[in-house]
């Protein structure tokens, strides 16, 4: 079943004009417009996502995979000029369009967003303990008993020592904080969680726990995902389909196998080769 | 002071002082001039209420958008008033906007009438506004107070004034006063509650001994002005006005009459009042007042007492050690604050 569908993303930063789109791309060979300057992060993407299936972003920095994940998770840009449509399963509008107690109740209870920078996703002041908690109580839970079970529930599944639940977050390591993220995210069992970047700033070992940790916990809720990274390894190993990104558009997308191993486009080709 | 100003004052003949409806106009003519004025002809020239007209209307349509949205920082001009900001400024001027000359006024500052602050504010009222003033709170129109709901049970015809230092419950969490004007407007209080759930992993309970973040009408988070959480109960659903102003902040909010006033808590870790273990008011004896410690030197040695906070209701129940706090009422068994003698309803004395 499929539960997220979007078509016709887009996201422009700046005045934007009516040669925007036509000049910007894959084929342009740029994300900004010559005429306006504006830059067009995103446009003309359309995806779905079925339900407990992980989707795999990639592409290099700037090609607008960011962009395209905070439009998914809802996050709103002030500075940006976004258009194109998301439904979701269950709710008949286009999500981009939504006032905001139901994008507030649709963020706090469906679709959760692990932050490329921890100070977006986590206030460092409050416990680890309490940045998930934050979740839950906005969530509408009233029950402390309650709330401290389900903190500590999502603090094993994401294996964070409990004996650090009620420090604050900014003692925390690299590592450990991405954990409270991703415990966050999945404090009040979404049906989708959107990563940008989770392994950002680890070293390849811790790296690699937060993937296994990830994946399992990911599987054990069924929970689907969209994952975004710089990293083809990352993607390869958690995504089941992948779109590859470049100049702000979708370039390739297909099973992540496919792509690996029979990559078409020739940036895609590129990517590839350059890892192995 | 210059040399010219002093001459002028020793001189002191005021060309641009000139009759008008209201009274003299104080000089400008110099700073002795204006000493002068003020020692010989007092507040004569003041409007009434101190405020000129279109500063109280101003205040009064802030108080009347204040009743309509309940539990709403509305923000009004806050005029500079004859004493620091801070001070109770706003208090005054909420006061000074509803009072009229058939009015009863108290004033009390820690649940003492006797301040020198709640002594000036109600001499002020007094000379300005030509109103009765009073200590006794059953005899009261208008009670302005800081820190303290009265212990006697309020009634429809009064309305309670309470002088604000911060207005937004939110701050404690964040000091962005954008950010949480954004949070009222969408009913986001998720912080305010992470901030109780670390009270109580720290604590064991939630520990908030002043300004208790209170919901209003299950819609806004409200800051009560600096009563304790004793007094917080005697918010909800009660029979008064209650309008709180803050000077410096220059924000009006009100609890209408039959709000209801829910302090936040837990559902297993609920809203607790102060506990003063089994204490009684070494003066009047009472166990159910709010009581505050004071300490007082004995032949060298420092001697702790407790005392009723609110010295009004204590002399009075040094007279009548069993007076009610409804007693000046029709019916009795008032819910008011925590355990009257004759209602147990309002929350713990133990």
């Amino acid at each position: 079943m499929t539960i997220l569908d979007a078509s016709g993303i887009q996201t422009i930063y700046g005045p934007g004009c009516s040669e925007c789109l036509n000049t910007t791309g894959d084929h342009a060979g740029t994300n900004q417009c010559p005429h306006c300057g504006s830059v067009v992060a995103c446009a003309d993407a359309d995806l779905s996502v079925k339900s407990g299936e992980v989707l795999g972003i990639v592409g290099e920095s700037g090609s607008g995979k960011s962009s395209l994940a905070e439009t998914l998770a809802l996050e709103r840009d002030p500075e940006a000029t976004t258009d194109g449509k998301v439904s979701y399963a269950g709710y008949d509008r286009n999500l981009l369009d939504v006032d905001y107690q139901t994008r507030h109740s649709l963020r706090t209870s469906e679709i959760a967003f692990v932050h490329q920078h921890i100070r977006d996703g986590l206030d460092l002041d409050f416990t680890g303990g309490g940045n998930v908690a934050e979740k839950l109580l906005s969530a509408g839970w009233r029950s402390y008993e309650d709330v401290r079970e389900r903190v500590r529930e999502l603090f094993e599944a994401t294996e964070i020592p409990l004996a650090r639940m009620d420090d604050p977050t900014r003692t925390y390591s690299g590592g450990m904080q991405r954990r409270v993220q991703i415990a966050r995210a999945l404090a009040t069992d979404p049906e989708l969680v959107v990563l940008d970047e989770p392994t950002t700033g680890l070293d390849v070992s811790v790296q690699a726990r937060v993937l296994d940790m990830f994946r399992r916990v990911q599987r054990e809720e069924g929970v689907a995902a969209v994952v975004v990274s710089h990293d083809l390894g990352v993607v390869r190993l958690l995504a089941d389909r992948t779109l590859v990104m470049r100049h702000g558009r979708i370039i390739e997308s297909g099973l992540t196998d496919r792509i690996m191993e029979d990559p078409h486009h020739e940036y895609t080709q590129t990517l590839i080769n350059s890892v192995i | 002071m210059t040399e010219r100003d002093r001459n002028n004052g020793t001189e002191h003949i005021d060309p641009q002082v000139a009759e008008t409806d209201g009274g003299t106009a104080v000089s400008t003519d110099s700073v002795d001039a204006a000493l002068n004025d003020v020692e010989t002809k007092g507040v004569a020239g003041y409007n009434y209420a101190y405020l000129d007209e279109h500063t109280k209307r101003e205040v009064r349509r802030a108080m009347l958008k204040a009743v309509a949205i309940p539990g709403h920082q509305v923000p009004y001009a806050s005029r500079p008033m004859p004493l620091a900001r801070g001070w109770g400024t706003g208090g005054i001027q909420a006061s000074l906007s509803l009072l009229g000359p058939t009015d009863t006024f108290k004033v009390i500052d820690q649940g003492a009438d006797e301040s020198v602050n709640a002594a000036n504010i109600r001499r002020l009222a007094a000379d300005t506004a030509d109103v009765e003033t009073t200590t006794d709170t059953t005899a009261a129109d208008v009670i302005q107070s800081r820190h303290r709901i009265p212990e006697e049970v309020l009634t429809d015809e009064q309305r309670l004034v309470l002088q604000v230092p911060i207005t937004d419950a939110l701050r404690k969490v964040d000091p962005s006063d954008a950010a949480n004007r954004r949070r009222h407007a969408h009913q986001n209080y998720g912080k305010m509650w992470v901030h109780l759930y670390e009270n109580v992993v720290e604590y064991g309970e939630i520990n908030i001994a002043s300004r208790y973040p209170t919901m209003v009408a299950g819609r806004y988070l409200m800051d009560p002005s600096p009563i304790p959480r004793w007094d917080v109960t005697k918010l909800d659903d009660a029979d008064h006005l209650t309008i709180l102003a803050a000077g410096r902040e220059a924000r009006i909010y009100a609890v209408p009459p039959h709000t209801s006033v829910e302090p936040l808590a837990f559902e297993d870790r609920a809203f607790t009042v102060e506990r003063f273990s089994g204490q009684a008011c070494h003066a009047c004896g009472s166990t159910d007042t709010y009581l505050v410690e004071v300490s007082e030197e004995n032949e060298g040695d420092f001697e702790t007492r407790y005392a009723c906070n609110d010295s009004s209701f204590c002399a009075k129940r040094r007279e009548n050690p069993d007076l009610p706090k409804d007693h000046h009422l029709d019916q009795s068994g008032v819910d008011w604050g925590p355990g009257t003698p004759d209602s147990d309803m309002g929350g713990e004395t133990e």
